[in-house]
């Protein structure tokens, strides 16, 4: 993947799964002749809002909480090289070893080595972020080890062969007809008379994966939150998949952002509220579970957590930008999209679809990298997202922003077609007789509009306009004229 | 240069304009408004909402009720320090698996062989239905409340707090923790809830009422 130098020097932009490889108008359009996808999107996005909206209602406080969240994210920021430093003293205290990784490719590469050592060819996996971003499965599967996702959906897009859609629900995108067909056509040993309904389907997956569970030496996961002054770790779940991997193999691998730290175990009090209502709409997630380096008798005795940057400074660099690390990846921001709910999540390309994908894949990468200069873009700028967002990050100014840098970044060189036609418009609405002279032309519009008034095709870069909509033909008089007209003849 | 440097020193580049550090606002609620018996009924009504089987009952009856809820179950397991007369009913030895304490570990394939398992919990949120163990020698190490697929969970009124960060006050944040809400569940198909998945598929709740005279929140 072509990669560009950024503005500032020891700062490497993030690599593996962030890109789009397509502009997203593009693979926009393609996504959207999908009608069963839309369907099921809709419905699905729906629903979610719905139950989002009745239990953030419920609450009191839930302002006060989205303040003091938004507030605490502010300070582990502008504190991270010390929050760091302690976190990782507290999990070497507690028996945990600590890694570090600058992308990508450093952290499947210690990965790789620690599961190498356990030897071991297969490993279990919680649902994680920060794995799908670095895109884990693919390097060891290339080496050799085979890993098994065991959270209902990620299971779904893996047997399917498919790239999740969604950060919180990555089948979002596939419909109960489809996972039964998956399951039947994909999952061995799996019974031929499978129906399609939601509890026929789970107990598939849990007959299917008990074995892996029971008998996994290694689990690999993400992590939800990091506590600094104690190295505690969290992973919120509903499954108990989680639980299954935090507790049963004897070695642990934990992949976690930087970001994810929180200054102190209390402060798990505001985002414990927080996330599980702005994400799956309930109370509280069915499990979460805190562990803390080793505990003797109790969990794996064998515990590795590999800090991640992969183009997180780089976000961080960014002083507009930066509040798009305080995401606790809730996915409130997806569901609520007009623009997501219609495109789905793969036309993003990146692992972080919809708003908040929109602005961090570009930040994380840079905007010039591949096309995650399209991505800010996609967006009508109605605000939805900042609305939803527990911790109260402001995407559609950060997604202006990005535009601005998007558009700097292709300053220079030969004007573009946007550019010569901006000047011509400048020079033409900056003088009453030159606006004049060129409303003479109406006519001609008229005449390109034919019978039924209509515009249906404009050339060159206006004809993005007219990809999906009409121009209706030109009056034949500007409004200038007219009024010339009315107050010459009253 | 280690990598840890590196990126330490890229987070210092990052921050070069020196952010400022915003004082945190904490004027959500920090203690409940509920006195006992209107927790209880929170938390009934909560885990009703997520399928959980609830009994209220007095001390008294913790026994009798675990009893009868553990009636179809060829083999139980309890931690080691689960107060011993809460199964002094048992007439069939046999069934009950201890383990911990001088009992040792129970192999994972001997706790999936395992009908059920009997613990008691640390605190719990009746706002949000959330049950805390933190491995304390009555609920045992974490694996023993997971492979069973029936889970049956003693909560003492005086451990139910009205809101979160009452229940986080009174907890050892580098014990290991799990807190359960509801039976394992997923929402991962068209986003319908549908109850039991890895984790135990059916969990009882039993709430003890306490006697005499409930404390005010």
């Amino acid at each position: 993947m072509s990669r560009t130098a950024l503005g500032m020097p020891g700062l490497r932009p993030g690599s593996g799964n962030l890109f789009a490889e397509e502009k997203f108008p593009s693979a926009a359009r393609r996504e959207l002749g999908n009608s069963q996808l839309r369907r099921n999107l809709k419905h699905a996005t729906s629903t979610i809002r719905t139950k989002r909206l009745n239990v953030t209602g419920e609450l009191p406080d839930w302002e006060e909480l989205r303040d003091a969240g938004s507030a605490l994210k502010t300070s582990v920021m502008a504190r991270l090289p010390e929050l760091l430093e302690a976190f990782e003293a507290n999990v070497t205290a507690r028996g945990g070893t600590v890694h570090w990784a600058r992308d990508a490719d450093e952290a499947n590469r210690i990965i790789h080595e620690l599961v190498k050592a356990e030897g071991v060819d297969e490993v279990v996996k919680v649902k994680s972020m920060a794995t799908q971003e670095i895109g884990m499965n693919e390097y060891l599967e290339e080496h050799g080890i085979a890993a098994y996702e065991t959270d209902l959906a990620e299971l779904i897009v893996q047997l399917d062969h498919d790239k999740p859609s969604h950060i919180l629900v990555p089948a979002i995108h596939k419909n109960r007809t489809e996972v039964r067909d998956i399951f039947l056509k994909e999952m061995p040993g799996v019974d031929p008379h499978l129906t399609d309904e939601p509890r026929r389907l789970a107990m598939a997956a849990r007959a299917h994966l008990r074995a892996k569970f029971l008998t996994a030496k290694v689990a690999i996961s993400g992590a939800n939150f990091g506590i600094a002054d104690s190295g505690t770790l969290s992973v919120v779940e509903s499954e108990g998949n989680g639980r299954m991997c935090l507790t049963l193999p004897e070695t642990l691998i934990t992949v976690m952002g930087i970001e994810k730290l929180l200054p102190t175990f209390s402060d798990l009090e505001v985002f414990l509220q927080l996330l599980p209502r702005s994400s799956t709409g309930e109370r509280m997630n069915p499990y979460t579970s805190l562990w803390t380096g080793v505990t003797e008798g109790d969990g794996p005795s064998t515990f590795h957590v590999i800090l991640l940057d992969n183009g997180r400074t780089n976000a961080l660099a960014d002083e507009m930008g930066r509040s798009a690390l305080h995401c606790i990846r809730c996915s409130a921001c997806i569901n609520v999209c007009p623009v997501y709910e219609r495109t789905g999540g793969h036309a993003y390309g990146s692992t972080y679809p919809g708003p908040i994908g929109a602005i961090l894949s570009p930040l994380m990468t840079g905007v010039e990298a591949e096309e995650n200069g399209s991505l800010p873009y996609a967006s009508s700028l109605c605000g939805a997202c900042y609305d939803a967002c527990p911790v109260k990050i402001n995407i559609p100014d950060i997604l202006v922003h990005l535009r601005g840098k998007d558009v700097d970044a292709h300053r220079g060189g030969l004007p573009s077609q946007l550019d010569v036609g901006l000047k011509a418009a400048s020079w033409a609405l900056s003088d009453g007789r030159r606006l004049g002279a060129v409303e003479k032309l109406l006519p001609l519009g008229r005449a390109a509009a034919g019978k039924d008034k209509k515009i249906k095709k404009l050339p060159g870069i206006a004809a993005g306009w007219t990809q999906s909509r009409d121009i209706p033909a030109p009056p034949s008089q500007s409004f200038r004229d007219w009024w010339a007209k009315e107050h010459k003849e009253s | 240069m280690s990598t840890r440097e590196h990126i330490l020193a890229a987070v210092r580049t990052a921050l070069q304009d020196a952010p400022a550090v915003p004082d945190i606002p904490r004027t959500y609620r920090q203690d409940g408004n509920l006195n006992a018996e209107e927790r209880i009924d929170v938390l009934v009504d909560r885990l009703e909402d997520y399928k959980a089987g609830v009994t209220v009952v007095d001390e008294a009856a913790i026994p009798a009720t675990i009893q009868g809820l553990l009636a179809g179950a060829r083999s139980y397991v309890v931690p080691a320090g689960l107060d011993p007369a809460w199964l002094a009913w048992e007439t069939e030895p046999s069934r009950v698996k201890y383990d911990g304490g001088g009992h040792g570990a129970r192999s994972v394939t001997e706790l999936d062989a395992t009908d059920a398992v009997v613990t008691s919990s640390a605190v719990t949120v009746a706002e949000s239905g959330t049950i805390i163990l933190d491995g304390s020698p009555d609920q045992g190490r974490r694996a023993i409340s997971l492979i069973p697929d029936h889970h049956i969970c003693v909560v003492h009124s005086r451990d139910i707090t009205q809101i979160l960060p009452e229940a986080l006050r009174r907890l050892d944040g580098t014990r290991p923790l799990t807190m359960i809400s509801g039976p394992s569940a997923t929402s991962d198909i068209e986003l319908e809830r549908v109850e039991g998945v890895h984790g135990p598929r059916r969990l009882d709740v039993i709430i003890t009422k306490q006697s005499g005279k409930l404390p005010a929140s």
